[in-house]
């Protein structure tokens, strides 16, 4: 774990709504938001079920297996934090529940990433209080 | 009243639309907990139950100029075929009201949400988190947008066998194009497709002659009545038909990213117009990345989902061609000036009709699609 994280960490849109998430990250848990009144499992988190517009919704555990949706190499990122890993894998996870999720790919190298690749979840702890959602081959 | 009198008034909105659902929120000091879309959500939930529907039977949102249009879909659950933001301070209600009459009576959508709300809590939050700060940035997104375009591209390279040679050919006849543009950024720099595809990466398999340059710029058009026109100088430019579709704000968030809400919008457009993609004779496509013209070419039916390589690699799309699209070099070889980058193809597409093309004329000047 270094102490001198120097890139952006996720600035939360609503602390009521998707703490949840992220401290499970912290405790190496992968959760989901699901919709009580239609089961629609859905992610991003949101105040409604975006399907039916429920707000009864809780947050289930999922197994962290998925698939290779669609990706990108990147060799200039927004942030230059992000400069001295170029080039690295920004992906779109399928997680076999069904809601997707934007990650990157780890342990893999850039010309080795088909579409549809099973992957399963790693959890890196970037700093003592944030855990990011990052992907391997499986 | 005379008989002019009376048919200018039937031509208005007069008796044309009627509101049939309300929703509110109530109105507090402090809403904990809860976000400007995430309110504005609530509110449409209301109001679409109020009016006895299900959130598939709205085609059509008009919200406040504050509101990110995508991301308020997204939150919504909804695909409108018309959406638009209206910015008129105090006033932006009651002429988001109108702007929904007119575009119902237009034809443009049935069934028409306004909605608009405000969080204190939301506007406190430092920088603005938004979707992306949350759930991308900390995973190094590419410079641009074109993170979300790449996955599109290399999701249609799986999909379809698309290469980066065809691709490259999309950038490389934009260019020849631009040549004849002296109003193009890229006038005077030639670049051929083997150019294209040694050029640098921006992020695979984006290069940076297929990405668009931002730019300084702009652009504007006057329209009137039709039955004004033709005694203006130059030949009108009627608009025969248009459609819209308002989509995901997040890519990750769309089901199928190889096709667009241009599936929507140009069949709509297409209906009204009465005519078909074989009729048109050339194209002014929104062109950020070279695969955004290429899957919103297919969307729009000029070739089967998933042929747009071929296509390119058997027509000659350049102003002299068979089927010429993005006339002036496009915004990849024209520039981005902001959003009159998008602009660019109405003006373009108005240009060549009125037959003002220069160098660059199109041969059959009379049908054009322009995609924004
Ligand atoms: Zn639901």
């Amino acid at each position: 774990m270094t102490t001198e994280y120097n890139k952006p960490l996720p600035r939360l849109v609503n602390e009521a709504v998707s703490r949840p998430f992220w401290d499970a990250a912290k405790r190496h848990e992968l959760v989901m938001p699901r919709c009580l009144n239609c089961s629609n499992m859905f992610f991003y988190p949101r105040e409604q079920c975006p399907n039916c517009y429920s707000d009864n919704t809780e947050w289930v555990p999922v197994s962290g297996k998925g698939r290779v949706y669609s990706y990108t190499v990147v060799y200039q990122p927004a942030n230059r934090a992000f400069q001295e890993e170029t080039p690295y894998i920004f992906a779109i996870v399928q997680l076999n529940e069904g809601p997707r999720i934007p990650t990157n790919l780890l342990e893999c190298e850039i010309d080795g990433v088909e579409l549809e690749m099973p992957v399963e979840v790693v959890f890196d702890d970037v700093t003592d209080d944030v855990t990011l959602v990052k992907f391997k081959p499986a | 009243m005379t008989l002019m009198d009376r048919r200018r008034r039937s031509d208005t909105l007069r008796g044309k639309v009627a509101i049939v659902g309300i929703g509110e929120v109530p109105t507090r000091r402090v809403i904990p907990d809860r976000t400007m879309y995430g309110l504005n959500a609530e509110a449409a939930k209301i109001a679409i139950a109020d009016a006895g529907l299900r959130k598939e039977d709205i085609n059509g949102l008009v919200t406040d100029g504050a509101a990110a249009l995508a991301t308020m879909a997204e939150y919504i659950g909804i695909r409108p075929t018309f959406a638009t933001g209206v910015s008129m301070q105090g006033a932006s209600g009651a002429s988001a009201t109108t702007v929904a009459a007119s575009a119902i009576n237009g034809g443009l959508a049935d069934t028409v949400l306004v909605v608009m709300g405000n969080s204190r809590l939301d506007r406190a939050v430092p920088g603005g988190a938004s979707v992306r700060s949350e759930w991308e940035e900390a995973y190094g997104p590419a410079a641009g947008a074109g993170t979300g375009y790449a996955q599109i591209y290399t999701r249609h390279m799986y999909e379809f066998g698309t290469t980066q040679e065809q691709m490259a050919i999309v950038a490389a006849n934009q260019r020849f194009n631009a040549q004849e543009n002296e109003n193009a950024v890229f006038h005077g720099q030639p670049a051929s497709k083997e150019d294209v595809l040694s050029s640098r990466y921006i992020n695979y398999p984006l290069r940076i002659l297929e990405s668009v340059m931002p730019c300084d710029g702009a652009a504007a058009l006057i329209m009137t009545r039709a039955d004004r026109a033709k005694s203006f100088p130059h030949r009108p430019v009627y608009l025969l038909g248009a459609g819209m579709e308002q989509s995901n704000a997040n890519i990750w968030q769309t089901d199928r990213i190889t096709t667009t809400p241009v599936k929507t919008s140009a069949a709509r457009a297409f209906q009204m117009s009465g005519y078909g993609p074989g009729d048109m004779q050339f194209a002014e496509f929104y062109d950020c990345y070279t695969i955004l013209v290429a899957v919103t070419l297919e969307d729009a039916g000029f070739v089967e989902k998933g042929e747009i390589g071929p296509f390119y690699e058997s027509t000659d799309t350049t102003y002299k061609g068979s089927f010429p699209i993005n006339t002036d070099g496009g915004q990849l070889s024209g520039g981005q000036p902001g959003l009159a980058g998008g602009f660019r193809h109405v003006i373009e597409g108005a240009r060549q009709i009125m037959g003002r093309g220069g160098g660059r004329q199109v041969a059959l000047n009379d049908l054009c699609m322009v995609n924004g």
